[in-house]
């Protein structure tokens, strides 16, 4: 029987009480938010702790997707089920919806949140390749006030960000621009499973030329990673397969990922370079209205 | 720490541990051993109960998350001595034959059939992705739930008219 070494259990009213537990009972403390991440690596003493501070009640606060012109904001407590369903979000970036329906199962999507996939930082994360394609932002808050960082200085390596010990979490921020489409594609052994590897893409043209273009990638590296060389290489050209098998070649070169149970280093490679011309050619038919 | 919630629509406050799992909660506390227990790492499924309305794996639950929320077991499906018809399904169509996945095979099938009383083998499929059974194939599974939608479909056109 798996169950986690003892703590103390107290529950957060708002985000200001939240942080205000945090600051109170130091390093010690947790916060817990669908908790199927946090709750298996407590039951492997992976994860050690004396307060567990849950964060459930503020879904009421943090639950949203807000489309603003110019910006998307999702709040740190929407969970994997509402992205899913969510019209705007998928209108905005199809990608979110591409992703959320191969992450997991319906049933742990009913618990697991933006936030926790997002500070679990697990290498593997799906919502982190996404966050990182979309250059997205992260809103954090503690006592002594807020800020924001890019996704490139949220992660610091695997199971390691930016959020500090007294800090939570508040919001994603994703910069909206006209013209783009995005894609997600991933390949996993089974319904539910981590992917052996997975990738976003997301496009933008201007007339005839794509204007911009990111890749990020998942399980093929310590962080879920995006390729800068990638975007370099396809802003201002003409989209074309020729395009894309460049864009998967450089995928391939500047990915790090490591034999395991998932798969082979080479394969991996291998799902790189085809996955990122799936999730480009799909991201630029679907600019142009084809709705696949 | 005390923790209270509703369970099949009564009140119950129990003293827990704070580490306590739900599923530990539900089958040893309260004895409702109809949830059961399997893989305790979120992947079987078999102990899917809802919380507030909504299909969850409570060996990834803490008891005290659930403090203060409704929880629903599948000792909660039957009413007044009569089986919901997603239990009936699973006779009619042979949905089981070791049982140990089917309470929350049928605790998820349940709350599909709540939000779409006719979905398609396909997305049948995709509800109970999250759940594992070694005997069946799941053949016979999701055609036990279209058996249930196929029920409350006649039984509504039953009541309308
Ligand atoms: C069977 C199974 C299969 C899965 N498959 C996939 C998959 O295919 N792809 C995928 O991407 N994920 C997968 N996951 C992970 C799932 O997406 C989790 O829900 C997610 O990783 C964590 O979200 P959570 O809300 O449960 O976080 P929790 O477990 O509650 O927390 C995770 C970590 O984040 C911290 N945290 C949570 N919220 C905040 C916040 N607001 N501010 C600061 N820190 C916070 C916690 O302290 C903890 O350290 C799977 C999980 C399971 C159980
Ligand atoms: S025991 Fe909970 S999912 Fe297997
Ligand atoms: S009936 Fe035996 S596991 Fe499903």
């Amino acid at each position: 029987m798996q169950v986690p070494a003892p703590f103390e259990y107290e529950r957060a009213t708002g985000v200001d009480d939240a942080i205000a537990l945090l600051d109170r009972l130091g390093s010690a403390a947790r916060l817990v938010a669908g908790g199927h991440s946090l709750l298996p690596m407590m039951k492997l003493r992976l994860a050690n702790l004396e307060y567990l501070i849950d964060i459930n009640d503020l879904h009421g606060e943090l639950g949203y997707i807000e489309v603003e012109p110019g910006q998307l904001r999702v709040g740190s407590m929407t969970r994997h089920r509402e992205l899913l369903e969510s019209d705007p979000l998928a209108e905005a970036f199809p990608i979110f919806r591409d992703a959320e329906r191969v992450i997991a199962d319906p049933v742990v999507r009913n618990r697991g949140t933006i936030g926790g996939s997002l500070c679990q930082a697990d290498p593997s994360e799906d919502l982190s390749a996404v966050c990182t394609t979309l250059d997205a932002s992260c809103l954090i808050r503690g006592s002594s006030g807020s800020r924001e960082v890019t996704m490139a200085e949220f992660y610091r390596g695997p199971y390691e960000t930016a959020v500090g010990d007294d800090e939570i979490l508040i919001e994603i921020r994703i910069p909206v621009r006209p013209n783009g489409s995005s894609a997600y594609e991933k390949v996993e052994r089974r319904a539910g499973d981590w992917a052996v590897v997975s990738c976003g893409a997301a496009v933008w043209m201007d007339g005839d030329v794509i204007s911009d273009a990111r890749v990020g990638l998942a399980a093929v590296g310590p962080n879920t990673t995006g390729i800068p060389a990638i975007s370099e290489a396809l802003r201002g050209k003409v989209p074309s397969e020729d395009l894309y098998a460049e864009a998967g070649a450089i995928a391939a070169e500047n990915c790090t990922p490591s034999t395991d149970m998932r798969g082979s280093a080479e394969y991996k490679r291998h799902l790189a370079n085809e996955l990122t011309r799936r999730a480009l050619r799909r991201s630029t038919a679907r600019i142009h209205g084809q709705g696949v | 720490m005390q923790v209270s919630m509703s369970v099949n629509g009564d009140e119950v406050t129990e003293e827990i541990e704070a580490r306590m799992l739900l599923v530990h909660f539900l089958r040893d506390q309260l004895g409702l051993t109809g949830t059961h227990w399997g893989c305790d790492t979120s992947n079987c499924g078999t102990c899917v109960v809802w919380m507030d309305g909504e299909p969850v794996k409570s060996c990834t639950v803490l008891a005290a998350m659930a403090g203060g929320h409704e929880v629903r077991t599948v000792e909660g499906l039957e009413r007044d001595g009569e089986l919901d018809p997603v239990q009936q399904g699973f006779m009619e169509c042979h949905g089981l034959q070791c049982g140990f996945c089917t309470p929350g095979m049928l605790m998820t099938a349940r709350a599909l059939l709540d939000r779409n009383p006719s979905p398609s083998t396909d997305e049948i499929r995709q509800a109970i992705s999250g759940q594992i059974c070694r005997c069946t194939g799941y053949a016979t599974i999701v055609r036990s739930i279209q058996w249930a939608a196929s029920y409350e479909a006649a039984a509504t056109v039953g009541s309308a008219s």
